[in-house]
């Protein structure tokens, strides 16, 4: 808590502190009781009522990590890491594809009226709100002729269906917030528009490039339907992968909170390396209306 | 042709002309201020010059070779925005190294030519700072060194003062004119301040409706306007403006006017024709007392401006008329006496709101 000049303002202070903690418990509170999960076994998850203090195992973890579960109805293979390996794989390279198409692009739209502009950028931003079952049909048709069906080329072509609008239309935004006047002032003192371009415009742009990049990896990571159908087992990131925990003598509740952990990680550990670009400011003062 | 020319240079954003036909020259050590109203397109020429204009239809010639075809970085103008326009993730010295950087001058001579400019606009105290460290006026100066550094043959400054405060705007008016000299280059400064115009031009060029609506020395402009248009934006306060019909006084036009009676010399075609007289109010003196050619009148309000004082009076025939004088006023409330230098006085045409008095030949004046 922060410290507030004046006696007459603790009790706000203290009741600010009960309603911030009241919200960070609401949110936090399923995440913690799955972190506590994952140190259980199914045993001790579904005895009632549930029990705060136990013996914590290590079984859900070694179980995801060495591949083989261990059911009352005999060992199973469980593809888990390759699934997590499929994920990382898929989200950073949809990401960094879509980065690199977008972010030009985004500029193009925002720097120059050129015909029909707002067609294409609108046109999109529809692959957004398009269901994608929609799509999904005729891509598969299309997937199985190009022999695209199980490719990870294949995925992540069609995960630029999520990256790719968001990054072009939240990037836009920054490159139309920040002044023009200062990429001409680049150009002016000698310097190419490619330099002004990597030099001025991108680092300006810089949060809104790293919160954009950063959402789009949590929707390309959280996507579920376009590996299910597109892909099979080999390819499919961990989202799709879950589904193998509800086996044929029962759902593994321990492996799914494990599961869910560690599939948290990487984009709570992007998040973090990416904060200090969120926060810093846009145009730092440098342009005064 | 040294220095910057420009010829018959058009801007068109889609139907709308923003200049149609500009011919400009500026000599080496010369600035000429481009002066107008705001969304006039002033800006869009000094763009148009640094080739930031795409629209930009015209021939644009520096030290003689043609630079239209030319994209801005290929130009070698050095340029001031009105915003300062600084790269705000870079420290001042980069800001003002960039031009150098970007001709691959070595890092010594960088930091030599960077510390001489920042040392001649006294910046060179903050130059490690970032732009969002530094205050207005060094903001703007770090933006006229960046201009400045690379000592270019045309420079374009965009209101430089505009968005910095009134002490500052005062110094500067003072020092810019100096440090424009030491530049050796063609300027052309665009304001939209009287005064700036008179301290700073060597040649004032007004820009109306996309054309240049006449171009001098300050006091021609001042002096002989030559339009109603070029009256009013040109002075501050501005200019009276009063109906009348001159009648014919033999070698001269006869003009009554809010009771005053003067004698303006003219063509003679005005007699009898609807005309605009135009009084400046620093020709205007106010009296304590009645006298000839002096016409009564009442103090509505009194500013002070500078040295002078500013004075909105009422015509016993009640129209309005700003005065500005030197010196003390009859106490408020007193009756008050009102005339004009005839000889300062200038005849517009109403309809077409040309001059129609003969162009005077200059004089020093009192901005």
């Amino acid at each position: 808590m922060a410290h507030i000049d004046g006696r007459g303002s603790r009790l706000p202070a203290i009741l600010r502190g009960i309603a911030l903690a009241a919200v960070l418990v609401f949110f936090l509170f399923p995440i913690l009781w799955i972190f506590l999960m994952s140190f259980q076994s199914n045993d001790q998850i579904l005895r009632i009522p549930p029990s705060l203090l136990f013996r914590p195992t290590m079984i859900n973890y070694t179980s995801l990590i060495s591949g083989k579960l261990q059911t009352a109805a005999g060992s199973l293979d469980l593809p888990f890491m390759h699934n997590l390996f499929n994920s990382v794989l898929l989200s950073s390279a949809s990401v960094l594809v879509a980065l690199v198409l977008g972010v030009p692009a985004a500029y193009a739209f925002a720097r120059f009226h050129f015909r029909l502009g707002e067609d294409i950028a609108f046109t999109l931003l529809s692959f957004r709100f398009a269901p994608p079952l929609l799509v999904l049909l005729p891509l598969s048709l299309y997937f199985k002729d190009l022999h695209l069906s199980n490719t990870y080329v294949g995925l992540i072509w069609v995960y630029q269906l999520i990256c790719l609008p968001l990054i072009l239309w939240i990037v836009r935004g920054y490159f139309e917030d920040a002044s023009p006047d200062v990429e001409y002032a680049y150009r002016v003192d000698g310097h190419s528009w490619w330099r002004a371009f990597t030099r001025i415009a991108i680092p300006l742009a810089g949060p809104g490039i790293a919160a954009a990049g950063l959402l789009a990896f949590i929707f390309a990571w959280n996507n579920f339907v376009f590996a299910l159908i597109l892909a099979s087992a080999d390819k499919q990131p961990v989202t799709v992968g879950a589904l193998a925990f509800v086996t044929a003598s029962g759902i593994q509740y321990g492996q799914i909170a494990a599961a869910i952990v560690l599939s948290i990680l990487p984009t709570l550990a992007l998040a973090l390396y990416a904060q200090r670009w969120l926060v810093e400011g846009l145009s730092l003062g440098a342009v005064k209306g | 042709m040294t220095g910057l020319s420009l010829r018959n240079l058009h801007v068109k954003f889609g139907r709308h002309e923003v200049l149609r036909g500009i011919d400009i020259d500026v000599a080496p050590g010369q600035t000429l201020v481009l002066f107008g109203p705001s969304g006039g397109g002033k800006t869009v020429l000094l763009r148009s010059v640094a080739g930031l204009e795409p629209a930009a239809r015209g021939q644009v010639a520096i030290d003689g070779a043609d630079v239209t075809s030319r994209g801005p970085e290929a130009r070698g103008v050095g340029m001031a925005f009105q915003n300062f326009a600084l790269y705000p993730h870079m420290s001042a010295r980069d800001n003002i190294a960039s031009p150098l950087q970007a001709r691959g001058v070595g890092p010594a001579d960088v930091t030599a030519r960077v510390g001489a400019v920042a040392d001649l606009l006294r910046i060179g105290h903050v130059l490690g700072h970032m732009p969002k460290e530094l205050s207005n006026g060094q903001k703007q100066r770090t933006a006229l060194a960046r201009a400045l550094v690379g000592q270019p043959k045309v420079l374009l400054l965009d209101d430089p003062l505009r968005n910095v405060d009134a002490k500052l705007r005062y110094e500067m008016r003072l020092e810019l004119p100096r440090l424009l000299r030491s530049a050796a280059a063609a300027t052309i400064y665009v304001s939209q301040d009287y005064r700036e115009a008179m301290a700073l031009g060597d040649q004032v060029a007004i820009l109306l409706d996309g054309r240049i609506a006449q171009s001098g020395t300050p006091e021609e402009i001042y002096d002989s306007p030559a339009s109603v248009n070029v009256a009013k934006l040109f002075g501050d306060p501005p200019i009276n403006l009063l109906p009348c019909r001159p009648t014919d006084a033999g070698n001269a036009l006869h003009v009554a006017v809010a009771g005053l009676q003067l004698s303006v010399r003219a063509e003679r075609a005005a007699i009898g024709r609807a005309c605009l007289l135009g009084l400046r109010p620093e020709t205007m003196s106010i009296h304590a007392d009645a006298r000839p050619n002096a016409a009564r009148a009442q103090i509505l309000a009194t500013t002070p401006l500078h040295e002078r004082l500013v004075v909105l009076l009422r015509a016993a025939t009640g129209e309005e008329i700003v005065a500005s004088v030197l010196g003390a006023l009859p106490p408020a409330g007193a009756p008050v006496w009102l005339s004009a230098d005839a000889t300062h006085a200038l005849l517009f045409d109403a309809e077409t709101g040309e001059r129609i008095t003969a162009p005077r030949a200059p004089r020093e004046i009192a901005a």
